[in-house]
Protein backbone atom coordinates (compact mmCIF):
# COMPACT_ATOMS: atom_id res chain seq x y z
CA UNK A 1 0.00 0.00 0.00
CA UNK A 2 1.58 3.49 -1.07
CA UNK A 3 1.74 6.15 1.66
CA UNK A 4 -1.17 8.04 -0.32
CA UNK A 5 -3.58 5.08 0.15
CA UNK A 6 -2.47 5.52 3.28
CA UNK A 7 -2.89 8.71 3.81
CA UNK A 8 -6.43 8.29 2.02
CA UNK A 9 -7.53 5.98 4.61
CA UNK A 10 -6.66 8.19 7.25
CA UNK A 11 -8.28 10.96 6.66
CA UNK A 12 -11.45 9.06 4.80
CA UNK A 13 -12.70 8.52 8.35
CA UNK A 14 -15.28 10.53 9.93
CA UNK A 15 -14.26 9.59 13.08
CA UNK A 16 -10.50 10.99 12.45
CA UNK A 17 -11.67 14.23 11.14
CA UNK A 18 -14.07 15.02 14.00
CA UNK A 19 -11.02 13.91 16.22
CA UNK A 20 -8.54 15.87 14.05
CA UNK A 21 -10.87 18.93 14.19
CA UNK A 22 -10.62 18.92 18.03
CA UNK A 23 -6.70 18.66 18.13
CA UNK A 24 -6.23 21.10 16.48
CA UNK A 25 -8.66 23.51 18.20
CA UNK A 26 -6.85 22.16 21.72
CA UNK A 27 -3.33 22.75 20.42
CA UNK A 28 -4.60 26.40 19.16
CA UNK A 29 -5.89 26.91 22.79
CA UNK A 30 -2.51 25.54 24.39
CA UNK A 31 -0.24 27.68 22.17
CA UNK A 32 -2.29 31.10 21.85
CA UNK A 33 -3.46 31.60 25.91
CA UNK A 34 -0.01 31.26 26.88
CA UNK A 35 0.97 33.55 23.66
CA UNK A 36 -1.70 36.69 24.93
CA UNK A 37 -0.76 36.04 28.95
CA UNK A 38 3.05 36.27 28.07
CA UNK A 39 2.22 39.73 26.12
CA UNK A 40 0.47 41.28 29.04
CA UNK A 41 3.52 40.02 31.30
CA UNK A 42 5.92 40.94 29.77
CA UNK A 43 4.06 44.29 29.37
CA UNK A 44 3.92 44.70 33.01
CA UNK A 45 7.67 43.69 32.98
CA UNK A 46 8.33 46.63 30.90
CA UNK A 47 6.39 48.63 33.36
CA UNK A 48 8.60 47.46 35.97
CA UNK A 49 11.74 48.12 34.35
CA UNK A 50 11.79 51.02 32.16
CA UNK A 51 14.58 52.99 32.84
CA UNK A 52 15.95 51.46 36.04
CA UNK A 53 19.01 49.34 35.40
CA UNK A 54 19.36 47.01 37.96
CA UNK A 55 15.97 45.94 37.52
CA UNK A 56 16.24 44.99 34.55
CA UNK A 57 19.38 43.67 34.23
CA UNK A 58 17.82 41.13 36.70
CA UNK A 59 14.85 40.69 34.41
CA UNK A 60 17.02 39.79 31.66
CA UNK A 61 19.35 37.03 33.57
CA UNK A 62 15.88 35.75 34.77
CA UNK A 63 14.12 35.83 31.42
CA UNK A 64 17.18 34.15 29.90
CA UNK A 65 18.00 31.29 32.61
CA UNK A 66 14.22 30.64 32.36
CA UNK A 67 13.84 30.63 28.80
CA UNK A 68 17.13 28.22 28.48
CA UNK A 69 15.43 25.17 30.40
CA UNK A 70 14.13 22.71 27.97
CA UNK A 71 10.39 22.66 27.45
CA UNK A 72 9.70 18.81 28.95
CA UNK A 73 12.00 19.48 30.99
CA UNK A 74 9.82 22.33 32.26
CA UNK A 75 6.89 21.23 31.59
CA UNK A 76 7.34 18.11 34.47
CA UNK A 77 9.40 20.86 37.17
CA UNK A 78 6.38 22.88 37.22
CA UNK A 79 4.25 20.27 38.94
CA UNK A 80 6.69 19.45 41.04
CA UNK A 81 6.82 23.39 42.22
CA UNK A 82 3.16 24.01 42.55
CA UNK A 83 1.36 20.92 42.86
CA UNK A 84 -0.08 20.34 40.01
CA UNK A 85 -1.16 17.02 38.41
CA UNK A 86 2.06 16.17 36.60
CA UNK A 87 -0.67 15.39 33.02
CA UNK A 88 -2.53 18.66 33.63
CA UNK A 89 -2.49 20.79 30.81
CA UNK A 90 -1.97 23.77 32.90
CA UNK A 91 1.73 22.76 33.55
CA UNK A 92 1.98 22.99 29.28
CA UNK A 93 0.21 26.55 29.40
CA UNK A 94 2.36 27.67 32.28
CA UNK A 95 5.48 26.30 30.73
CA UNK A 96 4.99 28.27 27.34
CA UNK A 97 3.57 31.68 29.22
CA UNK A 98 7.27 31.19 30.76
CA UNK A 99 9.02 31.10 27.34
CA UNK A 100 6.71 33.78 26.10
CA UNK A 101 7.37 35.92 28.50
CA UNK A 102 11.51 35.16 28.84
CA UNK A 103 11.36 36.02 24.84
CA UNK A 104 9.65 39.27 25.09
CA UNK A 105 10.75 40.96 28.43
CA UNK A 106 14.24 42.04 26.64
CA UNK A 107 12.47 43.40 23.43
CA UNK A 108 9.90 45.22 25.63
CA UNK A 109 12.64 46.69 27.59
CA UNK A 110 14.80 48.01 24.77
CA UNK A 111 11.77 49.44 22.58
CA UNK A 112 10.56 50.94 25.39
CA UNK A 113 13.43 52.69 26.31
CA UNK A 114 14.03 53.93 22.86
CA UNK A 115 11.14 55.59 22.59
CA UNK A 116 12.57 59.55 21.97
CA UNK A 117 12.79 61.42 25.23
CA UNK A 118 10.89 64.39 23.30
CA UNK A 119 8.04 62.50 22.72
CA UNK A 120 7.69 61.32 26.39
CA UNK A 121 8.21 65.15 26.95
CA UNK A 122 5.48 66.17 24.73
CA UNK A 123 2.80 63.27 26.07
CA UNK A 124 3.85 64.71 29.98
CA UNK A 125 3.79 68.54 28.36
CA UNK A 126 0.15 67.68 27.13
CA UNK A 127 -1.18 66.60 30.43
CA UNK A 128 -0.97 62.61 30.87
CA UNK A 129 0.27 61.32 33.38
CA UNK A 130 2.53 58.07 33.69
CA UNK A 131 0.44 55.33 33.61
CA UNK A 132 -1.86 56.97 30.45
CA UNK A 133 1.46 58.22 29.03
CA UNK A 134 2.77 54.54 28.71
CA UNK A 135 -0.79 52.87 27.59
CA UNK A 136 -1.35 55.61 25.14
CA UNK A 137 1.96 56.68 23.92
CA UNK A 138 4.83 54.85 25.43
CA UNK A 139 3.19 51.07 24.69
CA UNK A 140 2.25 51.90 21.09
CA UNK A 141 5.62 53.06 19.84
CA UNK A 142 6.74 49.87 21.13
CA UNK A 143 3.95 47.75 19.25
CA UNK A 144 6.94 47.28 15.96
CA UNK A 145 9.29 45.02 18.01
CA UNK A 146 6.76 43.58 20.63
CA UNK A 147 5.07 42.13 17.35
CA UNK A 148 8.48 40.85 16.30
CA UNK A 149 9.01 38.89 19.31
CA UNK A 150 5.53 37.72 19.24
CA UNK A 151 5.79 36.34 15.77
CA UNK A 152 8.93 34.45 16.70
CA UNK A 153 7.04 33.41 20.38
CA UNK A 154 3.95 32.15 18.65
CA UNK A 155 5.64 29.75 16.25
CA UNK A 156 7.72 28.57 18.98
CA UNK A 157 4.92 27.99 21.24
CA UNK A 158 2.51 26.27 18.31
CA UNK A 159 5.76 24.05 17.86
CA UNK A 160 6.24 23.03 21.04
CA UNK A 161 2.70 22.51 22.33
CA UNK A 162 3.25 19.00 20.96
CA UNK A 163 5.82 17.95 23.33
CA UNK A 164 2.96 18.23 25.44
CA UNK A 165 1.45 14.32 24.42
CA UNK A 166 4.56 12.72 26.42
CA UNK A 167 2.52 14.02 29.67
CA UNK A 168 -0.84 13.61 28.25
CA UNK A 169 -2.19 16.85 27.21
CA UNK A 170 -4.05 16.89 23.72
CA UNK A 171 -3.43 18.87 21.10
CA UNK A 172 -1.19 17.56 17.77
CA UNK A 173 1.14 16.09 19.44
CA UNK A 174 -1.43 13.28 20.01
CA UNK A 175 -1.23 12.58 16.27
CA UNK A 176 2.53 11.62 16.96
CA UNK A 177 2.38 9.18 19.74
CA UNK A 178 -0.64 7.93 18.06
CA UNK A 179 1.41 6.99 15.18
CA UNK A 180 4.67 5.78 16.86
CA UNK A 181 2.81 3.52 18.99
CA UNK A 182 0.83 1.76 15.90
CA UNK A 183 3.62 2.34 13.33
CA UNK A 184 1.42 4.21 11.02
CA UNK A 185 2.86 7.46 8.94
CA UNK A 186 -0.47 9.08 8.37
CA UNK A 187 -1.15 10.32 11.39
CA UNK A 188 2.63 11.44 12.09
CA UNK A 189 2.46 13.36 8.75
CA UNK A 190 -0.87 15.24 8.84
CA UNK A 191 0.16 16.32 12.50
CA UNK A 192 3.14 17.61 10.89
CA UNK A 193 1.51 19.57 8.45
CA UNK A 194 -1.33 20.63 10.51
CA UNK A 195 1.26 22.19 13.08
CA UNK A 196 3.31 23.89 10.24
CA UNK A 197 0.17 25.81 8.74
CA UNK A 198 -1.07 26.89 12.23
CA UNK A 199 1.85 28.31 12.73
CA UNK A 200 1.97 29.81 9.09
CA UNK A 201 -1.88 31.28 9.36
CA UNK A 202 -1.01 32.34 13.08
CA UNK A 203 1.96 34.42 11.90
CA UNK A 204 -0.17 36.46 8.90
CA UNK A 205 -2.83 36.90 11.60
CA UNK A 206 -0.18 38.57 13.87
CA UNK A 207 1.37 40.45 11.01
CA UNK A 208 -2.42 41.94 10.34
CA UNK A 209 -2.44 42.87 13.60
CA UNK A 210 0.41 44.47 13.75
CA UNK A 211 -0.49 46.81 10.69
CA UNK A 212 -4.11 47.60 12.50
CA UNK A 213 -1.99 48.65 15.62
CA UNK A 214 0.62 51.01 13.99
CA UNK A 215 -1.27 52.91 11.10
CA UNK A 216 1.58 55.76 11.40
CA UNK A 217 3.66 53.24 9.84
CA UNK A 218 2.60 51.58 6.88
CA UNK A 219 5.15 52.18 4.68
CA UNK A 220 7.86 50.05 4.85
CA UNK A 221 8.25 46.92 6.99
CA UNK A 222 10.59 48.01 9.89
CA UNK A 223 13.86 46.84 10.37
CA UNK A 224 12.17 44.70 13.39
CA UNK A 225 10.21 43.21 11.05
CA UNK A 226 12.87 42.07 8.70
CA UNK A 227 15.32 40.26 11.35
CA UNK A 228 12.59 38.39 13.23
CA UNK A 229 11.64 37.32 9.22
CA UNK B 1 5.61 14.96 45.02
CA UNK B 2 8.98 16.65 47.19
CA UNK B 3 9.16 13.70 49.13
CA UNK B 4 9.11 11.16 46.19
CA UNK B 5 12.00 13.46 44.77
CA UNK B 6 13.95 13.69 47.77
CA UNK B 7 13.93 9.98 47.85
CA UNK B 8 15.10 9.47 44.54
CA UNK B 9 17.75 11.86 45.11
CA UNK B 10 19.21 10.41 48.24
CA UNK B 11 18.99 6.99 46.98
CA UNK B 12 22.80 6.08 46.09
CA UNK B 13 21.14 3.57 43.26
CA UNK B 14 20.45 6.29 41.49
CA UNK B 15 24.20 8.10 41.28
CA UNK B 16 26.07 4.88 40.03
CA UNK B 17 26.16 2.52 37.47
CA UNK B 18 24.63 2.66 33.72
CA UNK B 19 21.15 4.24 34.98
CA UNK B 20 23.00 6.42 37.51
CA UNK B 21 22.65 10.21 36.90
CA UNK B 22 26.56 10.78 36.13
CA UNK B 23 26.30 8.17 33.17
CA UNK B 24 23.00 9.77 31.80
CA UNK B 25 24.43 12.90 31.38
CA UNK B 26 27.53 11.68 29.29
CA UNK B 27 24.96 10.12 27.23
CA UNK B 28 23.01 13.12 26.63
CA UNK B 29 26.26 15.16 26.30
CA UNK B 30 27.31 12.52 23.56
CA UNK B 31 24.47 13.33 21.37
CA UNK B 32 24.80 17.04 21.90
CA UNK B 33 27.95 17.35 20.60
CA UNK B 34 27.93 14.35 17.93
CA UNK B 35 24.50 16.35 16.95
CA UNK B 36 26.47 20.11 17.23
CA UNK B 37 29.55 18.83 14.88
CA UNK B 38 27.59 17.41 12.74
CA UNK B 39 25.36 20.23 12.02
CA UNK B 40 28.19 22.75 12.42
CA UNK B 41 29.99 20.28 9.35
CA UNK B 42 26.86 21.50 7.10
CA UNK B 43 25.96 24.75 8.49
CA UNK B 44 28.55 26.87 9.11
CA UNK B 45 30.52 26.76 5.77
CA UNK B 46 26.90 27.79 3.63
CA UNK B 47 26.21 30.47 6.52
CA UNK B 48 30.09 32.00 6.00
CA UNK B 49 29.25 31.68 1.63
CA UNK B 50 25.94 33.03 1.91
CA UNK B 51 26.94 35.75 4.28
CA UNK B 52 30.28 36.51 2.30
CA UNK B 53 28.65 36.47 -1.19
CA UNK B 54 25.57 37.75 0.09
CA UNK B 55 23.93 35.07 -2.70
CA UNK B 56 20.81 32.72 -1.42
CA UNK B 57 20.24 34.60 1.60
CA UNK B 58 16.23 34.89 1.29
CA UNK B 59 16.20 31.39 0.82
CA UNK B 60 18.43 30.64 3.81
CA UNK B 61 16.63 33.06 6.11
CA UNK B 62 13.19 31.47 4.22
CA UNK B 63 13.89 27.94 5.05
CA UNK B 64 15.12 28.00 8.30
CA UNK B 65 11.46 29.84 9.36
CA UNK B 66 10.30 26.50 7.95
CA UNK B 67 12.31 24.17 10.14
CA UNK B 68 11.59 26.83 13.31
CA UNK B 69 7.96 25.47 12.85
CA UNK B 70 8.43 22.07 13.04
CA UNK B 71 7.52 20.17 15.78
CA UNK B 72 10.74 18.13 17.41
CA UNK B 73 8.01 15.32 18.28
CA UNK B 74 6.73 14.98 14.72
CA UNK B 75 10.14 14.84 13.49
CA UNK B 76 11.56 12.45 15.77
CA UNK B 77 8.44 10.06 15.65
CA UNK B 78 8.60 10.34 11.67
CA UNK B 79 12.49 9.88 11.65
CA UNK B 80 11.92 6.44 13.59
CA UNK B 81 9.52 5.11 11.43
CA UNK B 82 11.62 5.82 8.66
CA UNK B 83 14.85 4.48 9.86
CA UNK B 84 13.22 2.12 12.60
CA UNK B 85 16.41 2.60 14.86
CA UNK B 86 16.51 4.71 17.57
CA UNK B 87 19.83 6.11 17.17
CA UNK B 88 20.00 6.62 13.69
CA UNK B 89 16.65 8.56 14.06
CA UNK B 90 17.66 10.80 17.34
CA UNK B 91 20.95 12.22 15.71
CA UNK B 92 19.59 12.77 12.25
CA UNK B 93 16.35 14.53 14.15
CA UNK B 94 19.27 16.70 15.77
CA UNK B 95 21.27 17.49 12.98
CA UNK B 96 18.06 18.99 11.36
CA UNK B 97 16.86 21.02 13.87
CA UNK B 98 20.63 22.13 15.47
CA UNK B 99 21.44 23.43 11.51
CA UNK B 100 19.08 26.47 11.50
CA UNK B 101 20.43 29.04 14.28
CA UNK B 102 23.93 27.93 13.12
CA UNK B 103 23.47 28.66 9.90
CA UNK B 104 21.54 32.10 11.19
CA UNK B 105 24.09 32.79 13.53
CA UNK B 106 27.07 32.66 11.00
CA UNK B 107 25.19 34.59 8.05
CA UNK B 108 23.94 37.06 10.63
CA UNK B 109 28.04 37.39 11.77
CA UNK B 110 29.09 37.58 8.36
CA UNK B 111 26.11 40.16 7.69
CA UNK B 112 27.30 42.37 10.29
CA UNK B 113 30.88 43.14 9.68
CA UNK B 114 31.27 46.35 8.82
CA UNK B 115 31.53 46.85 5.14
CA UNK B 116 34.31 50.01 5.57
CA UNK B 117 36.61 47.24 7.56
CA UNK B 118 36.07 44.74 4.33
CA UNK B 119 36.80 47.63 2.13
CA UNK B 120 40.46 48.74 4.19
CA UNK B 121 41.41 44.97 3.86
CA UNK B 122 40.23 44.78 -0.07
CA UNK B 123 42.51 48.09 -0.02
CA UNK B 124 45.62 46.70 2.11
CA UNK B 125 45.94 43.45 -0.70
CA UNK B 126 44.18 40.99 0.84
CA UNK B 127 42.23 38.44 -1.23
CA UNK B 128 38.94 37.01 -0.96
CA UNK B 129 40.02 34.16 1.14
CA UNK B 130 42.14 36.29 3.61
CA UNK B 131 39.39 38.17 3.76
CA UNK B 132 37.10 36.19 5.28
CA UNK B 133 39.66 34.10 7.24
CA UNK B 134 41.32 36.89 8.42
CA UNK B 135 38.79 39.77 8.78
CA UNK B 136 35.07 38.34 8.29
CA UNK B 137 35.72 35.20 10.16
CA UNK B 138 37.29 36.58 13.38
CA UNK B 139 35.04 39.74 13.82
CA UNK B 140 31.75 37.40 13.31
CA UNK B 141 33.05 34.63 15.75
CA UNK B 142 30.93 36.27 18.43
CA UNK B 143 27.87 36.13 16.31
CA UNK B 144 28.61 32.19 15.12
CA UNK B 145 29.16 31.19 18.44
CA UNK B 146 25.32 33.00 19.61
CA UNK B 147 24.08 30.74 16.92
CA UNK B 148 25.67 27.75 18.29
CA UNK B 149 24.29 28.55 21.66
CA UNK B 150 20.96 28.40 20.43
CA UNK B 151 21.61 25.23 18.61
CA UNK B 152 22.70 23.63 22.15
CA UNK B 153 19.97 24.39 23.72
CA UNK B 154 17.83 23.07 21.14
CA UNK B 155 19.33 19.95 21.15
CA UNK B 156 19.68 19.21 25.07
CA UNK B 157 15.86 19.86 24.71
CA UNK B 158 15.49 17.68 21.28
CA UNK B 159 17.59 14.86 22.89
CA UNK B 160 15.47 14.49 26.12
CA UNK B 161 12.43 14.46 23.70
CA UNK B 162 13.98 11.81 21.68
CA UNK B 163 13.70 9.75 24.48
CA UNK B 164 10.44 8.94 23.96
CA UNK B 165 11.55 6.97 20.50
CA UNK B 166 14.35 4.87 22.68
CA UNK B 167 17.30 7.08 22.83
CA UNK B 168 19.20 6.88 26.16
CA UNK B 169 20.33 9.97 28.16
CA UNK B 170 18.30 11.92 30.67
CA UNK B 171 15.25 11.75 28.67
CA UNK B 172 14.95 8.40 30.20
CA UNK B 173 14.51 9.48 33.43
CA UNK B 174 11.40 12.04 32.58
CA UNK B 175 9.79 8.99 29.76
CA UNK B 176 10.33 5.88 31.55
CA UNK B 177 9.31 7.96 35.15
CA UNK B 178 6.11 8.96 33.46
CA UNK B 179 5.66 5.54 31.90
CA UNK B 180 6.07 3.72 35.89
CA UNK B 181 4.33 6.61 37.47
CA UNK B 182 7.71 6.93 39.05
CA UNK B 183 7.27 10.91 39.92
CA UNK B 184 10.53 11.24 42.18
CA UNK B 185 12.75 10.18 38.59
CA UNK B 186 10.51 12.23 36.83
CA UNK B 187 10.96 15.49 38.44
CA UNK B 188 14.88 14.74 39.40
CA UNK B 189 15.56 14.19 35.31
CA UNK B 190 13.53 16.91 34.34
CA UNK B 191 15.49 18.79 37.42
CA UNK B 192 18.81 17.20 36.06
CA UNK B 193 18.37 18.32 32.27
CA UNK B 194 16.93 22.03 32.83
CA UNK B 195 20.60 22.30 35.12
CA UNK B 196 23.10 20.98 32.27
CA UNK B 197 21.20 23.36 30.09
CA UNK B 198 21.83 26.35 32.00
CA UNK B 199 25.41 25.33 32.70
CA UNK B 200 26.36 24.83 28.71
CA UNK B 201 24.56 28.22 27.82
CA UNK B 202 26.57 30.07 30.64
CA UNK B 203 30.03 27.75 29.37
CA UNK B 204 29.04 29.08 25.81
CA UNK B 205 28.33 32.73 27.06
CA UNK B 206 31.69 32.78 28.71
CA UNK B 207 33.11 31.44 25.05
CA UNK B 208 31.14 34.46 23.41
CA UNK B 209 33.09 37.39 25.53
CA UNK B 210 36.62 35.45 25.25
CA UNK B 211 36.33 35.32 21.49
CA UNK B 212 34.99 38.82 21.02
CA UNK B 213 38.27 40.17 18.82
CA UNK B 214 39.92 43.45 20.95
CA UNK B 215 39.52 45.73 18.24
CA UNK B 216 35.64 44.91 18.02
CA UNK B 217 35.87 45.65 21.98
CA UNK B 218 37.68 48.67 21.63
CA UNK B 219 35.86 50.31 18.61
CA UNK B 220 31.93 49.22 20.35
CA UNK B 221 33.43 50.56 23.63
CA UNK B 222 30.75 48.73 24.75
CA UNK B 223 31.86 45.26 26.19
CA UNK B 224 31.24 41.97 24.66
CA UNK B 225 27.67 41.77 26.06
CA UNK B 226 26.02 44.05 23.60
CA UNK B 227 27.07 42.17 20.79
CA UNK B 228 27.36 38.97 22.30
CA UNK B 229 23.62 38.75 23.17
CA UNK B 230 22.17 36.07 20.51
CA UNK B 231 18.72 36.52 19.10
CA UNK B 232 16.58 33.36 21.07
CA UNK B 233 14.60 31.29 18.42
CA UNK B 234 14.86 27.89 20.58
CA UNK B 235 11.94 25.91 19.90
CA UNK B 236 11.97 22.67 21.54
Amino acid sequence: MTFLDELGRFLGSENVREQLGRNLLEHCYLALLPLVLGVVLAIGAGWLGRGRRRMRGALFVVGNVLYTIPSLALFLVIPGIIGTKITSSVNVVLALTIYTTALLVRPVLDALDNVPAHVVASATALGYRPARRFLAVELPLAVPVLAAGVRVASVSNISLVSVGALIGTGGLGVLFTDGFQRTYFAPIVVGIVLTVLLALVVDVLLVALRRVLTPWDRTAPTRAEVTAA
Amino acid sequence: MITELADWVSDPANWQGPDGVPARVLEHLGYVGLGLVLAAVIAVPVGLFVGHTGRGGVLLVGSGNAIRALPTLGLVTFLFLVFTDSLVAAIVGLVVLAIPPILAGTYAGIQAVDRDVVDAAEGMGMRGWQRLWRIEVPISLPLVLGGVRNAVLQLVATAAVAAYVGLDGLGRYLIDGLANLDYGAVVAGAIVTALLAVTLDLLLAGAQRVVLPKGVRLATGTGPSAAAEPTREVTA
